[in-house]
């Protein structure tokens, strides 16, 4: 029904625009990432595979990406444990206050960040609210050190700010299991346990996964909360690209970093993709 | 517990359930509301208990120049944000919906990519544009880069608004003789009104907490959330507490309005899902 014209009328536009902001940007990264920087600070456009090099040679950058793939791990895990009982709960026993509980997990999701953030900065510092708390009780003595400015401090914030990202999709997923199934497995003599472990669990991973790749992608490529929360041990790769181009000022070895930061998250995109369809049943 | 559990199904381990339901909600807003209690702390930050509970926080906040002139400038940059990623979402949506043309599935990817990409990577890659094209970095760029990362979130919202969208309306303005042009004014967007009006209301509010993209294309002028960034690193006052619950009681307000205008065009209570959905390829 729509002709030609109609189609390429709201076709081209954004494709002109997306090809200019997203695609472009993109690919000059990838050309950024084989240049090099002169002794008098200027890029130079010389074609070469010396950053990647440099990212296999020097450990520091590799060894900071394991940890941030580490921090990410476990930010994912904590989610998914948060997010998941919590969304089979709304899903399943939440009747009348379904709407309203959804909608409590829904708002810190939009919640700015550096809100956030900067709460728990406030709640684990030395003289934070935390700390105070626990020796007003006297529960110590002496400030917890290890509270703010660890990698501790980093996954805590991460999993209070992704968890409810990982609990969407899970509970989109829970959702759409027709409930004729549950019942029919509770009628044939299933107890609760075996109803979930066998009906209810394999049909929502496909939302476990959904989920778990968003609470890695996004925390893998975290630099604000390594910034405000992990002090030196918390460091995380993007802030070693932050550095770089900053400080440091080496934009081409960032751009090496970055570019594989991009391919990793395409590749995980894709990956996850063919697991979700794999698992699912429709 | 009556009153939150009311299925047949009701077994001992709901019980659970129902603890960890609270204890999340708790890990959620304790936070949140640890930060709002402080706003009022004379005392700093940090200290239990709060003590000499005052609004003097929210008076140094009120007389704080540079905050203001943060907001003034985050408020147009949201704006323009906002009409950048309405104009060029909403025909996505539609092109994704209605055309079929080589490439598309790149396009779709394209698109939807700064949902989930972090954003150091959008902001470095324009940062990067905007460095060869010799763009002096402003307001102007933090606005196309805003605009570009959030088109994403008007093409979720708008694509499951169309899935809903009956054509028959389309296709009678068609037949009577309405163009193109009066059918999409006339026809589409008015019964698009809901989705296209939660999408301009995420995506300002987005746009007003945004730090990651806009954290490398700044200029002079500072957003909101940099210029509170840049206080951060200084030594933090309650003051902060406070610019930070005047941010969480406007957020709050613009998502539950967004959220009863999805629930209006849905009724479905996985409103909001679509955009989580979308990234994975089963919405879109």
């Amino acid at each position: 029904m729509f002709s030609r014209a109609y189609k390429a009328a709201v076709t081209l536009p954004p494709l002109l625009w997306v090809t200019v902001f997203l695609l472009l940007p993109y690919l000059l990264m990838f050309c950024y990432s084989f240049w090099s920087v002169s002794a008098s600070q200027a890029i130079v456009h010389s074609w070469n595979l010396d950053n990647y090099g440099q990212l296999l040679r020097v450990n520091v950058y590799w060894q900071t990406l394991l940890r941030s793939m580490w921090i990410a791990a476990r930010v994912t895990l904590f989610s998914l444990l948060l997010g998941y009982p919590l969304a089979y709960f709304l899903s399943f026993y939440a009747s009348k206050k379904k709407d309203l509980l959804y909608q409590l997990v829904i708002i810190p999701l939009w919640v700015s960040y550096l809100v956030r953030a900067y709460a728990w900065k406030t709640i684990l510092g030395s003289d934070g609210v935390l700390n105070t708390l626990l020796q007003y009780v006297h529960l110590t003595t002496h400030p917890l050190e290890f509270l703010l400015y660890s990698p501790f401090a980093v996954v805590l914030t991460l999993t209070h700010i992704y968890t409810p990202f990982a609990f969407l999709p899970i509970y989109a997923a829970l959702e759409h299991i027709p409930r004729n199934l549950v019942e029919a497995s509770h009628d044939l003599g299933a107890t609760p346990g075996q109803t979930f472990w066998k009906v209810i669990f394999p049909l929502s991973i496909p939302g476990v996964v959904a989920g778990a790749t968003f609470a890695f992608v996004l925390s893998l490529g975290d630099f604000l909360a390594p910034l405000l929360l992990g002090g030196p041990s918390g460091i995380m790769i993007s802030n070693i690209v932050v550095s770089l181009f900053g400080a440091a000022y080496n934009w081409p070895l960032g751009a090496a970093i970055s570019f594989c930061m991009l391919l990793l998250v395409v590749c995980l995109l894709v990956f996850s993709e063919r697991l979700e369809k794999k698992w699912s049943f429709s | 517990m009556e009153l939150l559990v009311s299925d047949a199904r009701f077994d001992s381990g709901s019980r659970w359930l129902l603890l960890h339901t609270i204890a999340v909600f708790a890990f959620l807003y304790l936070p949140i509301a640890v930060l709002i209690l402080y706003s009022f702390n004379g005392e700093g930050v940090g200290g239990f208990p709060p003590h000499h509970l005052t609004l003097d926080w929210y008076r140094t906040l009120f007389a704080d120049g540079p905050i203001w002139d943060s907001v003034l400038n985050s408020l147009p940059v949201a704006l323009a944000a906002m009409v950048i990623a309405l104009t060029f979402g909403v025909p996505a949506a539609l092109a994704l919906e209605r055309a079929q043309f080589p490439g598309k599935a790149l396009f779709r990817r394209l698109v939807l990519l700064p949902l989930i990409l972090p954003g150091i990577i959008t902001g470095l890659s324009l940062l990067m544009l905007f460095n060869v094209m010799g763009t002096k970095l402003s307001l102007m760029t933090i606005i196309l880069g805003h605009g570009t990362a959030l088109i994403s979130v008007a093409t979720t919202e708008v694509f499951a608004g169309l899935q809903k969208l009956d054509r028959a309306q389309e296709e009678a303005s068609l037949d009577l003789g309405a163009n193109y042009w009066q059918t999409f004014w006339r026809i589409t967007v008015p019964n698009l009104k809901l989705p296209i009006i939660g999408a301009a209301l995420l995506i300002f509010t987005l746009s007003m907490d945004e730090i990651a993209v806009s954290f490398f294309l700044i200029g002079r002028d500072n957003t909101l959330p940099l210029e509170i960034w840049g206080r951060l690193r200084r030594g933090i006052t309650p003051e902060i507490n406070a610019v930070s619950t005047i941010i969480f009681v406007f957020s709050l307000v613009a998502i539950v309005f967004w959220y009863r205008l999805r629930m209006q065009a849905e009724g479905g209570a996985d409103a909001g899902a679509e955009i989580v959905q979308a990234v994975e390829g089963s919405g879109i």
